[in-house]
This record gives structure tokens, C-alpha cells and sequence, in this order.
């Protein structure tokens, strides 16, 4: 029984068991040429971590006496966040060696919170949750102040740290309260406890207890109202560390909140529905006004994602399954278009000085006609506009809201699509119509290369081949809904 | 079920206010008559020497975070050998496994030299 129990979190053990090996082997080789070693086999297994989740065995099965589960919807997360983690990994190294910061406890800190993030998605338990939300979040904060010598990045590390574990308690508090008045940590407990009431509801102090797990979720999620380290952090990170806090976390802890909201409050869709809509419309409407202010890309991508939560959210708020599968769908479709950007950011170079000013994308389309091509394929993609691969994200959790009478939740949405579209349209205006004084670098690093070519061809594409996506987030959302 | 927590109220509502009384008493009732030697920083007789928040070194920080590490571990081991009767072969791995990563965490920190003061 065991040996099955192992099996069953392979994937995560795995790579915990390479972090600690890596970590010695960058001990050991403390040099430039060591630092790359070990990020290339991180590199590598982040990749066999993939391919031991994608051969892993699609049915449900639950392991550490209820603690951990793998389902198609953990399973379809994985994927998703470890692409993240992978990608983001390696858009870093060319930077991260530029900066003059390359250090083998990058790669490593990055492999011990994908753990965390991929054992996040497993959870089953309050206490599997609050566990891995730590592990993913302690190795975070580490580097968010990589660049320590800088103020900035330690100042981001602090407040990053601070308000995490403000977060963090708040959440903890909250599961105490469930606890309190349930009696049961486990998901699954809780889904069975008021399965065969009628009618039944959630007792007072559970759904205050809910209230603040919710409060703490939106904090990882970087959610209206608790949002406001978003924009700090991610200006003040190094912007490797920027991509890979926009993209993996974020996932997780959607992943997360989905499930926390599906499984175990499942029955009491009424109960947190306008806790989640509330969240959505002020992240939709503060990622859409935030961002038009902003003169700093890693600001302005900041107030995006905080946007991009939101729409997310609403297919969450819809509380069925086509909900679900939408926010499945706009998750993956972020991935893409967020990481893509974010190698673009880090392509960005003027006499090998790294550029963050959103005017520095002025005479792109000049200097470097096939990267402004990617830059417009993801800014008209994040605004949503059709044919790209965000239009259809937009599209499922719009529709998901609309079936349940939503209908004005997606109304916002829409409205708040079309101020956002300004920030992202001026974007590609600045790169097509205007000039700068001094041409950008040409050339650049092959991983960087790379990573912005498959997210563009995946952003630009989806529209032709839907089906792998698409397909695979239904047996996802159907997992969580037997 | 919430009346229990009435005497918690009580108490509460009794600290508090005892706490609120005693601070209006000593503002209302006590003769007020300050001056400068009165109102100035007081530091055992002497004139305060400096801001008292100093800069020290990080490696006490270190010292400190490296003994917590190893101090809880022995309070680990301490009811793991007490019950390792019961918990059998399950128990006695997983402590194994428990001490590797720990190892693994003080090979790093020796390479590192955080062992070093110099």
C-alpha cells in the first residue's frame, strides 16, 4: 500500500529529490560554469517531471492517508504550471547572466517552489494546503530579492515577504474557523458532510472561515482588494524572476482556488459566489484604470495580471463546470501570452542595458521586425481581440457567467476589456508608428529565442488547432465535477 | 454553543476597560508639571550615547537561524526515539529521510562557509 502511495506523488518526489541533489552539486561547483550546470539540469528535470505527470494514470487517486490527491484537474494544472516554471527558467539564464547575478540557488530555489506549487494542486487537505502554499511561497520571496545588492529587489523580497505572511495568517485563521465549526480539515470530509442535508448551510463561523481563506487566496492570486504588492513586487524583482512570478504561481494558486471553492464549499455555491464576484469585478476594474497610468512595462504587466485574475475569476464566480473549464481554458491561454511578453521585456536591450520604460518599445518594428510581430501578436491577444488565443479565453468564462444569468458580470467584463485594450493598443503603436533616437540591440540569447517563438505560434494558432487545449481542460473540469 | 464564550467577553470587556481607567486616572487625577530634564530620553543617568537602532553583524542572524535549525531537530528526535517501539521500520525511515535533507542543508551551508567567523 505504501509503494502505490509513492506512485501516486512521483512526480512531486522526483523533484524534491533533484532540488536536494542539485543543491549539493552547485555546492560544490560555485562557479559561473557550475551555476549553468545546474540550471541546465533543472532544466532537464522540469522536463521529466512533465513527463512523469503526463504519463501518470488519469484516474483519481489519493495517497498520505487523504492528504494528497491527483486527479485530471490537478494533473491538467501540473502541465500547465510546470510549462510555466520551465519556460520562465529558461528565458532567465541569458538574464540572470547578463545582470551579473547568476547563481546556481536560482535554478534551485525555482525547482524547490515548483514543488510546491505542483504539491499545492494536490492538496486534499487544509494542512497539505497551508504546507506547500509555504514551500511555494518561502523559496518566492528568496527571489524576489535575488539582486540583493540592489535596493529595489530587497525592498520587493521584504514587502513580498511581509504581506505574504500577513496572507498566510489570514488564511490560517480561516481554516481554524472551518475546523472549528466543521470538525474536518480534509476536502473530502467536508463534501460529504452536508451531502445528503437538503437544503443544508454552511454554519455561521465556516463561511466567516471562508471568508478568510478566500481573502488569503486572493492575496497569491494578487486579487482586488489585496493586490497591493503586486505592482512593487513585481517592479522591484528581477524581471526573470517578474516572468515567473506572473506565470507559475499565479497558476497554482488559481488551480488551488478553484478547487478549495469546487470540492470542499462545492454545495454552497450561493454562500461564496458573491465573495468571488466581488474580487473579479474590483480586479477587472483596477487591472483595467491601474494600468493606464503606468510608464514601467513590469508596472504595467503588474495591473494586467491583476486584470487577467479577474476575468478568470468570473468563470469561477459562475460556479458549474463550463466555469471551470473556462477559467482552465483562460489560465492556459494567459501562460502563453504572459510568458511570451515577458521574454519580449527581457529581449529588450539598448547597448546591452536592460530597458523597462514602455517608451523603449518605440521603433521596434524597425529594429527587429519579427520580435515587434510577437510583441503585437500578445498585446492584441491580452486585449482579447479575435482571432488571437485571449479572445477565446475571455470567450468561455463570459459564456459560463451568461448560463447562470450572470449576464451583467460579463457585461463588466467586456466594458473593462475595452479600456484595458488602450494600454495594450498603445503598446503596439509605440512599436509600429513611432521612432527612437537610438536603434535597440539586435540578436539575442537561443532560449529566449525559443520560448517567445512557441508563445507566439501557440497565441496566434490556437484558433486553428483549439482541440489539444480546449479538449484536455473539459476531462479537467470534469474531474472536479463526478 | 456561543454563550461559552461569554466569560471570554467578560473579560475582555474588564481589561479593557480597567486599562482605559487607569491611563484617564493618571491623565485627570495625577499633577502634571513637565519639563525639559523631565521629557528628555533617559538612558541609566547618562545622556543617550546613540540611535539605539544599530547596525550588527549579519553572521548573528546566521548563528541564530543555524541553531534553531539543529535545536528543533533534537527536540524531533527526542519523542521519535521514545515511540520508535511502535512507529517500526515506517517511522525509523522517515526520520532517515528527515536527517538526509537536513544533512543535505548542512553540506550547502558548510560549502557556503557560514560555519566559518574567521
Amino acid at each position: 500500500m505504501s509503494q502505490s502511495y509513492l506512485l501516486v506523488a512521483l512526480p512531486e518526489l522526483f523533484l524534491l529529490a533533484a532540488g536536494l541533489v542539485l543543491l549539493v552539486v552547485g555546492a560544490f561547483k560555485e562557479t559561473a560554469a557550475g551555476a549553468r550546470l545546474v540550471s541546465n539540469l533543472a532544466l532537464g528535470t522540469l522536463a521529466i517531471t512533465l513527463v512523469l505527470v503526463l504519463v501518470a494514470a488519469p484516474d483519481r487517486a489519493v495517497a498520505f492517508r487523504g492528504n494528497f490527491v491527483m486527479d485530471g484537474f490537478a494533473g491538467f494544472m501540473k502541465v500547465v504550471v510546470l510549462l510555466g516554471a520551465l519556460g520562465t527558467l529558461a528565458i532567465a539564464q541569458p538574464y540572470l547572466r547578463r545582470e551579473g547575478i547568476e547563481r546556481f540557488e536560482y535554478a534551485v530555489l525555482v525547482i524547490f517552489s515548483t514543488a510546491g506549487m505542483s504539491l499545492l494542486l494536490s492538496a486534499n487537505s487544509f494542512l497539505a494546503l497551508y504546507i506547500s502554499l509555504e514551500l511555494m511561497s518561502l523559496p518566492l520571496y528568496v527571489l524576489a530579492a535575488f539582486q540583493r545588492d540592489t535596493y529595489k529587489s530587497t525592498e520587493a523580497g521584504l514587502k513580498y515577504f511581509v504581506l505574504g505572511a500577513l496572507a498566510s495568517g489570514m488564511l490560517l485563521y480561516g481554516v481554524s474557523l472551518v475546523y472549528g465549526f466543521t470538525g474536518t480539515i480534509f476536502f473530502e470530509e467536508l463534501t460529504a458532510l452536508y451531502l445528503d442535508e437538503e437544503g443544508a448551510e454552511l454554519p455561521l463561523g465556516a463561511l466567516v472561515g471562508v471568508v478568510f481563506i478566500a481573502a488569503g487566496l486572493a492575496f497569491k492570486l494578487g486579487a482586488v482588494p489585496f493586490h497591493m504588492w503586486t505592482p512593487d513586487v513585481y517592479e522591484g524583482a528581477p524581471t526573470a524572476v517578474t516572468a515567473l512570478f506572473a506565470a507559475a504561481p499565479k497558476l497554482a494558486a488559481m488551480g488551488l482556488t478553484v478547487r478549495v471553492f469546487a470540492e470542499p464549499f462545492g454545495a454552497f455555491v450561493a454562500d461564496w459566489q458573491q465573495i468571488i464576484i466581488a474580487v473579479s469585478v474590483g480586479s477587472m476594474v483596477l487591472g483595467a484604470f491601474g494600468a493606464i497610468g503606468q510608464r514601467n512595462i513590469k508596472r504595467l504587466l503588474a495591473y494586467s495580471g491583476i486584470g487577467h485574475v479577474g476575468y478568470a475569476l468570473v468563470g469561477l464566480a459562475a460556479g458549474t463546470q463550463s466555469g471551470v473549464y473556462g477559467v482552465l481554458v483562460y489560465m492556459t491561454i494567459y501562460l502563453f501570452m504572459t510568458v511570451g511578453t515577458f521574454g519580449v521585456v527581457l529581449a529588450l536591450r539598448r547597448r546591452g542595458q536592460s530597458l523597462e520604460q514602455i517608451d523603449d518599445f518605440a521603433g521596434l518594428g524597425k529594429d527587429q521586425p519579427l520580435l515587434a510581430l510577437a510583441t503585437a501578436i500578445f498585446m492584441f491577444s491580452l486585449a482579447g481581440i479575435p482571432p488571437l488565443a485571449g479572445f477565446f479565453g475571455k470567450l468561455y468564462v463570459f459564456l459560463a457567467a451568461i448560463e447562470v444569468g450572470l449576464v451583467w458580470l460579463a457585461v463588466i467584463g467586456v466594458l473593462t476589456s475595452v479600456v484595458g485594450a488602450y494600454y495594450y493598443l498603445r503598446i503596439v503603436k509605440l512599436v509600429y508608428f513611432d521612432s527612437a533616437p537610438e536603434a535597440l540591440d539586435r540578436g539575442m540569447e537561443p532560449e529566449l529565442r525559443g520560448v517567445i517563438a512557441v508563445s507566439a505560434v501557440v497565441t496566434a494558432l490556437f484558433v486553428v488547432v483549439p482541440g489539444p487545449i480546449l479538449g484536455s481542460a473539459r476531462v479537467a473540469a470534469g474531474a472536479l465535477f463526478p | 454553543m456561543l454563550e461559552d464564550y461569554l466569560p471570554i467577553l467578560i473579560f475582555l470587556a474588564l481589561a479593557i476597560g480597567l486599562a482605559v481607567v487607569i491611563m484617564l486616572a493618571t491623565l485627570v487625577v495625577a499633577r502634571q508639571n513637565p519639563d525639559s530634564d523631565k521629557l528628555s530620553a533617559y538612558e541609566c543617568g547618562f545622556e543617550a550615547f546613540e540611535d539605539t537602532r544599530r547596525k550588527f553583524d549579519v553572521r548573528f542572524y546566521l548563528v541564530a537561524i543555524l541553531f534553531i535549525i539543529f535545536d528543533l531537530e533534537v527536540a524531533f528526535l527526542f519523542p521519535w526515539a521514545v515511540a520508535l517501539g511502535d512507529i517500526g521500520l515506517a517511522g525509523f525511515w522517515s526520520m532517515m529521510l528527515f536527517l538526509g535533507i537536513l544533512t543535505v542543508g548542512f553540506i550547502y551551508e558548510w560549502k557556503k562557509g557560514a560555519l566559518e567567523w574567521e
